[in-house]
């Protein structure tokens, strides 16, 4: 549109620089971050995600000159016998859309960063940290520009592993943190090897794509599907169930969802930028990226589907039972999640892909609010210790920084924060005009049209959001301070607030990507992902969702506005619904279930084969009984049966018949001169002899 | 007159033989030693017999070969017998044993 056709090819080109930034950044801050200081880590960091958004700008130019996109070979990487795997990157209107989501979302929560991490290395003591956040982040950065870019199968696993060892790496960033000293570290190990079980489902379904179709670049495999027809609904059924595995890991769905809460033991803007906006929306990138595979296999997109409702719910009832304020977020997010993958196996990519978007702006918004609630709660913690005379008992007072209930009336103590939180928290309700309720009310238009049992989840899940939320609003900033920490929160800095505020603008006026009737989101991506017939705007859907919404923020204020929550006051809803909060407080009980259906069977077996298989099996039987007392035997008849008698007896005999024959021979030796003479006479005279006689 | 060659043979076979007995019989190195001038002698005197029988001169060519390396022997010999006395003090050819086996 701006450029001729095929203008954009040279802009294509410069597709790499996207991954190349953050890497020159991740670099620069390792050689020379520590010496330099703060100032120049944040700033390189910041710059290179920056940097990395100006890129990806230059592909949607170049797209928009050229819709169809391109794909720029950076290098060769696999050639063995029939597989070959450059390593391309991808640019059409689906990797450009991510690439710019990701990397601008990104270059916000690095600006956050800057300003949070200074204060929460100094909190947590240990300032040398700053710069190993930033190089983590920005290999993170690289890591999912890897994954979006990837044009096959296996580059898009680079970067799914990579982006998993950030979060990995991010989570434990205070592994010496945490419950016992080793929470965090167990948070870390248990949100990576829940994603193991993912990956495993990832990589089957790799495999057993290259099997069928002999490729994996995602272009041929989809050509070679197609092609294939009916033949291949088994195997395609296969693919993209153990896809369906793969995203539930990466997109914390059900039943692995429940590594994300535990992940929120990483520093703020990690679960903001991780465990909200990007890593986590990967595995519905996967699923829109593979939407042809789903659309060939309508009952894997069933599953997926209902596994996305399901999951949808399930988190909101959880989220509700909740006081830990980043807990909340998280299992909303795993609630707006279940939202997207709903929509996506319902082949509503667009709507998948649209809600991906605007979730990105109002939950990183969220989080990253939410991250300077716990700072300013912090900051007023240590403010009240300072300034407590030393009679008073409260300076000592445990304090949870995450507590909702220890919050309390923090709206006139931080009014930005407070602003920004709840245009984060409208959207995230869906009322509109905000972001949210544009996107939640394409995938719930869609689910009516398409799937009553999915539509009747997913709106349930969608009041529960809105009651989770405004419980959450007002439990923080609304009533009186529940806590000393509380009563003297202050306000974060600057480079925290503007950010705040830019990601509050694209949560408020994110719903224009895609407007009903408008679909510019739609028709963007329908370059990519074909022609998706536009979800019409269905005004009776959209007004029992906003209904709905607006009931939820109304319960939540009946329950916590009209008489605030008291110091160490239980909560209200216990009293309403009774052992049905104790369960969504305890989480369902997942964990333990989980625990004791798995983890514990697990240690079980492998305590049993330790010491049964292991030890007295292997250790005991195999090798002391059969191969040690065995081998005992065997050399024991060797050396007595073979060595002694046989070879030991050839020597000695030799021995013993050299030195008899010798015994007689000696005899002949008499020393005697005389004796020589004579058997040389007796030779001569024989000679002679036979000589004359013959 | 001349003496049949096989009276000469005759006297070279008995004083060969006498040689021979006493190379074997006598215990003094020096009376040994004597013996094996004596079959030395005897097998010279075979030679000159048949030299003379033939008319040939390579028999007396080779006796007086006989009679140089006779006479090395004899040197070298003596020599030997005076260092086993001087070390022995005995030249009795049974108390050389020490090759004994």
């Amino acid at each position: 549109m701006f450029l001729a056709n095929g203008a954009g090819g040279g802009l294509f080109g410069l597709a790499p620089l996207i991954i190349l930034f953050p890497v020159v950044g991740l670099f620069t801050n390792i050689l020379f971050g520590r010496r330099r200081g703060e100032r120049f880590v944040g700033l390189v960091a910041s710059l290179a995600v920056a940097l990395s958004f100006g890129v990806a700008v230059t592909q949607l130019i170049a797209l928009l000159g050229q819709p169809e996109g391109a794909r720029v070979i950076v290098a060769d990487w696999i050639a063995i016998g029939s597989l070959s795997v450059p390593w391309a990157i991808q640019v059409d209107s689906l990797s450009v859309t991510m690439m710019l989501m990701v990397s601008g979302v990104s270059t916000l929560i690095h600006i956050y960063a800057t300003g949070y991490m200074h204060a929460d290395v100094r909190l947590q003591g240990d300032p040398a940290r700053y710069t190993r956040f930033f190089v983590y982040f920005n290999l993170f950065v690289a890591a999912m520009m890897v994954l979006v870019t990837g044009d096959s199968f296996l580059t898009l696993f680079v970067g799914w592993e990579g982006v998993g060892l950030c979060s990995y790496l991010l989570i434990g960033f205070w592994y010496e943190k945490g419950a016992g000293g080793i929470g965090n570290a167990v948070a870390g190990k248990k949100a990576f090897i829940t994603n193991r079980i993912g990956d495993f489902g990832f990589l089957v379904a790799m495999f057993l794509a290259y099997w069928a179709f002999g490729s994996l670049q995602f272009e041929e495999v989809f050509q070679r599907a197609e092609e294939m027809g009916p033949a291949g609904a088994g195997v395609l059924t296969a693919i993209t169930l153990f896809l369906l595995l793969g995203a539930t890991g990466k997109s914390a769905q059900i039943p692995l969802y429940v590594w994300l809460p535990d992940a929120m033991a990483g520093p703020t803007p990690v679960s903001a930028l991780i465990h909200a906006a990007t890593m986590v929306t990967a595995g519905i990138y996967m699923i829109a990226r593979n939407h042809v595979l789903f659309g060939l296999a309508p009952a894997s997109a069933n599953v997926v589907a209902l596994v996305g409702a399901a999951t949808a719910l399930w988190a909101a009832s959880i989220a509700v039972g909740q006081y830990d304020i980043k807990k909340v977020l998280a299992y909303s997010t795993i609630s707006q999640l279940g939202f997207m993958i709903a929509a996506a196996g319902l082949g509503a990519y667009v709507a998948a892909m649209f809600h991906l978007v605007t979730h990105a702006f109002f939950k990183a918004l969220l989080f990253l609010s939410a991250g300077s609630v716990i700072q300013g709660v912090e900051r007023g913690h240590h403010h009240a210790a300072d300034h407590a005379p030393p009679s008073a008992g409260h300076a000592g007072e445990a304090l949870d920084p995450n507590d909702m209930r220890q919050m309390g009336g923090l709206r006139n103590r931080m009014p930005k924060t407070f602003v920004v939180y709840v245009v984060g928290a409208l959207a995230l309700a869906g009322i509109p005009p905000l972001a949210g309720f544009f996107s939640k009310d394409e995938i719930l238009a869609e689910a009516a049209h398409l799937q009553p049992a999915v539509y009747i989840l997913l709106t349930s899940a969608a009041f529960l959001t809105a009651f989770y939320i405004g419980r959450q609003i007002w439990m923080v900033f609304f009533g009186e301070p529940r806590s000393e920490a509380a009563a003297h929160a202050q306000e974060s800095p600057a480079v925290m607030t503007i950010p705040l505020m830019a990601l509050a603008l694209l949560a408020f006026f994110g719903g224009a990507l895609n407007l009903p009737r408008v679909h510019s989101l739609g028709r963007w991506l329908a370059h990519t992902l074909g022609e998706v017939e536009a979800g019409e705007f269905r005004l009776e859907v959209a007004a029992l969702s906003t209904a709905l919404a607006l009931l939820g923020i109304g319960l939540a204020w009946i329950l916590y506005a009209r008489r605030p929550l008291a110091r160490g006051a239980d909560d209200p809803l216990r009293r309403v619904l009774g052992p049905l909060f104790a369960g969504m407080e305890r989480k369902w009980g997942v964990d333990e279930a989980y625990n004791f259906l798995f983890i514990q069977r697990y240690v079980d077996l492998s305590r049993w084969l330790g010491d049964v298989i292991e030890a007295r099996f292997w250790h005991d039987w195999f090798h002391d009984s059969v191969l040690g007392r065995g081998y005992g035997a065997a050399t024991r008849w060797l050396s007595e049966g073979f060595d002694l008698p046989v070879i030991d007896g050839a020597a000695n005999g030799l021995a013993s018949l050299t030195r008899a024959a010798a015994d007689r021979l000696r005899i002949v030796q008499t020393g005697y001169v005389r004796t020589y003479a004579l058997s040389l006479l007796i030779g001569v005279v024989a000679v002679l002899g036979y000589l004359l006689l013959r | 007159m001349s003496i049949p060659t096989e009276y000469v043979l005759a006297l070279s076979a008995v004083l060969f033989s006498l040689g021979v007995i006493g190379v074997l019989v006598r215990r003094n190195a020096l009376v040994v030693f004597m013996s094996v001038e004596l079959m030395l002698n005897s097998a010279n005197l075979a030679f000159i017999a048949f030299a003379r029988a033939y008319q040939s001169l390579s028999g007396q060519v080779f006796v007086f070969f006989t009679i140089t390396v006779a006479a090395a022997e004899v040197a070298v010999g003596l020599a030997l017998i005076v260092a086993i006395f001087r070390s022995k003090h005995s030249i009795d050819v049974d108390q050389m044993s020490s090759l004994k086996g």
